[in-house]
């Protein structure tokens, strides 16, 4: 059998890279690009550049294309479908061969799929809306340290959300009064307190002395309460040296839970970070600063429920994932989507919530949602109900801003959550009937009736930027 | 506005010690208690009973009553577990516990009973 022969020159994309006839392999990684296309160019030349550019090919014909099976290695367009509610708009499926993509590195495989790819001319936006990662390329993964089950085991806790708060102001306490926030929080019912992701080491509070005060909070918190408790002490660094130095730290001194950016710290950074973890028997928070800059424009960019995956694969054993309700960006049925990413076991397609794979994750273990931002008591309803049980509760301002004080805060949060999880468990309707079981829960508690008169009137009611793509539009 | 409290808790103060889910609201009465039996049940989740010395409770073990009461959906026979549980030892916390075998974990898991606290 004759060989090819090579012929210099630049080929339509479509010719190579747009394959409608093929059949997804269940080894195969599947993509779908939402594509606005520049005027004049043909939907499946747009899809199969794509598919091109974030595979094996480049502009123009090169003679060592000759020397391997492109066909075996060649990402393909295969599907093209419209975008509901949009007449310029299209999405690609592309299915690309595992053996494209190093085991094990998520870094690997978001180099390929969003690399040189969204600056290409012949695309005016581009969007990786989801990914289904075959369970072949999962088992090659780490993923969480521990995952939701371990943690609970961990800390002790069952039955009901995880309460959390992160401690404010954000930037300029030393380290002595900042310990002093962390034991209030506490020793009012808190599980978890947090620092935030802008607290790494300045020159107000360094690291070190961070650790130690807070460790003692920790402490006597848990004497006086009999529960346990942690804070995640962020270890995010300018370097991976400093960040495991800190990790090594927090463990020296009995820390529970350490805490990461995964995408300013990187997701190299993140998955060493979450093996040390796995190693040491130290949990990991995920908190995912920058994420905005590339998930909300709904035109371009990266989906954050692509970031769920990427994250559950690169190791973390919570994520943060915005609230609903909250001051913070985030659509429901979206969330839904993405919070089934995180925790469940198979997640089938679903375009209700966004969902365009079906995604096995084998045993990979889950991990907890976290709702952070503008929340607060009368919030609680709402969260217990679309969140669940597997999640952290996060209320900042709503703990710390509390008439009282943080104890009183924290107790207040912790009763709320408490009668609605009994309500619900009850078979009550919480969204419904939330007001009449706050109030009376704040019978038993002046400090949730007093937060209850603090936050009454405050409400988020901003439409959301990045909605699903519906035709009503 | 009500006027500003103090937070009472201490490591001196036996009311300032708590157990987990549902220890910070006021001891389920016996309604309360059944809907959570019937709530275990309804979640085809395996009942079990489980008691401690409060000076013990921080504790990740604590005694087993009998063993969990697999494929029992009688809630009274299950209260009749608990407070037979309570009876034998009145000075311990007694916590009911549903096993969720799926999830390899507890799916719920409060203190019916508390014991009497000293520091």
């Amino acid at each position: 059998m004759a060989g090819k022969t090579y012929s210099a020159g630049v080929k339509e994309y479509r010719e190579t890279y747009w394959d409608p006839n093929y059949t997804p392999r269940d080894t195969d990684l599947l993509a779908v690009f939402k594509i606005t296309p520049q005027p004049g160019v043909p939907r499946e030349e747009a899809a199969a550049a794509v598919a091109a550019e974030s595979s094996t090919g480049t502009w123009t014909t090169v003679w060592t294309d000759l020397l391997t099976d492109l066909d075996y290695y060649k990402g393909r367009a295969y599907q093209i479908e419209d975008v509901p509610g949009s007449d310029d708009q299209f999405y690609a499926f592309i299915a690309y061969p595992i053996d494209l993509f190093e085991e094990g590195s998520v870094v690997n495989v978001f180099t390929s799929l969003v690399g040189n790819v969204f600056g290409f001319k012949a695309v005016r936006g581009l969007r990786l809306e989801d990914v289904r990662f075959p369970i072949a390329y999962v088992k090659t993964c780490g993923g969480p340290p521990h995952g939701i089950q371990v943690e609970r085991d961990i800390m002790n806790k069952y039955g009901r959300p995880l309460l959390g708060c992160t401690i404010k102001p954000k930037l300029g306490l030393s380290a002595k009064n900042y310990g002093r926030a962390v034991y209030e929080c506490l020793r009012g019912g808190l599980d978890f307190t947090k620092d935030d992701e802008n607290v790494n080491s300045q020159p107000f509070m360094r690291w070190r002395q961070r650790f130690d005060f807070v460790m003692e909070a920790i402490h006597k918190a848990e004497a006086e309460t009999g529960e346990r408790k942690g804070h995640y002490l962020n270890v995010t660094a300018p370097t991976p040296e400093e960040m495991y130095k800190r990790a090594e730290y927090a463990k020296e001194i009995g820390a529970p839970i350490i805490m990461h950016d995964f995408i300013t710290g990187g997701f190299c950074a993140n998955t060493g970070l979450a093996n040390w973890c796995r190693d040491n028997g130290v949990l990991l928070h995920i908190h995912r600063a920058m994420h905005a800059v590339m998930d909300r424009n709904p035109n371009h960019g990266i989906h954050f429920r692509v970031f769920t995956k990427m994250l559950r694969l690169s190791g973390g054993d919570h994520l943060h994932t915005g609230t609903v309700v909250g001051k913070l960006e985030g659509d429901r049925q979206a969330t839904l989507g993405w919070i089934d990413l995180l925790r469940e076991k198979f997640i089938k397609e679903d375009r209700s919530r966004g969902i365009f794979f079906d995604q096995d994750w084998g045993s990979m273990p889950g991990v907890f949602a976290v709702a952070s931002g503008g929340i607060h008591v009368w919030h609680m309803p709402a969260l217990v109900t679309i969140f669940g049980d597997d999640s952290v509760l996060q209320f900042g301002g709503g703990t710390l801003g509390h008439p009282w004080g943080n104890a009183a805060g924290a107790a207040a949060n912790r009763i709320s959550l408490e009668a609605c999880v009994e309500a619900r468990n009850q078979g009550r309707q919480l969204e419904k009937e939330g007001k009449d079981i706050l109030l009376n829960a704040a019978k038993s508690s002046p400090e949730l009736k007093a937060a209850l008169e603090t936050w009454k009137e405050i409400k988020f009611e901003f439409d959301t930027v990045d909605k699903l793509d519906i035709a009503h539009k | 506005m009500s006027e500003l409290q103090d937070y009472k808790s201490s490591l001196t103060d036996a009311s300032s010690r708590k157990f987990e889910t549902f220890s910070y609201l006021p001891p389920l009465d016996e309604t309360q208690i059944r809907k959570q039996v019937e709530y275990i049940v309804s979640k085809g989740w395996s009942p079990a009973i489980e008691h401690t010395e409060p000076e013990n409770a921080f504790d990740h073990y604590w005694y087993m009553w009998k063993l969990p009461l697999f494929g029992e959906t009688d809630v009274d026979k299950i209260l009749a577990e608990a407070e037979a549980c309570h009876k034998a030892h009145p000075n311990h916390h007694v916590r009911l516990i549903g096993y969720d075998n799926f999830k390899q974990s507890q799916g719920a898991a409060m203190v019916i009973y508390r014991g009497p606290i000293t520091v």
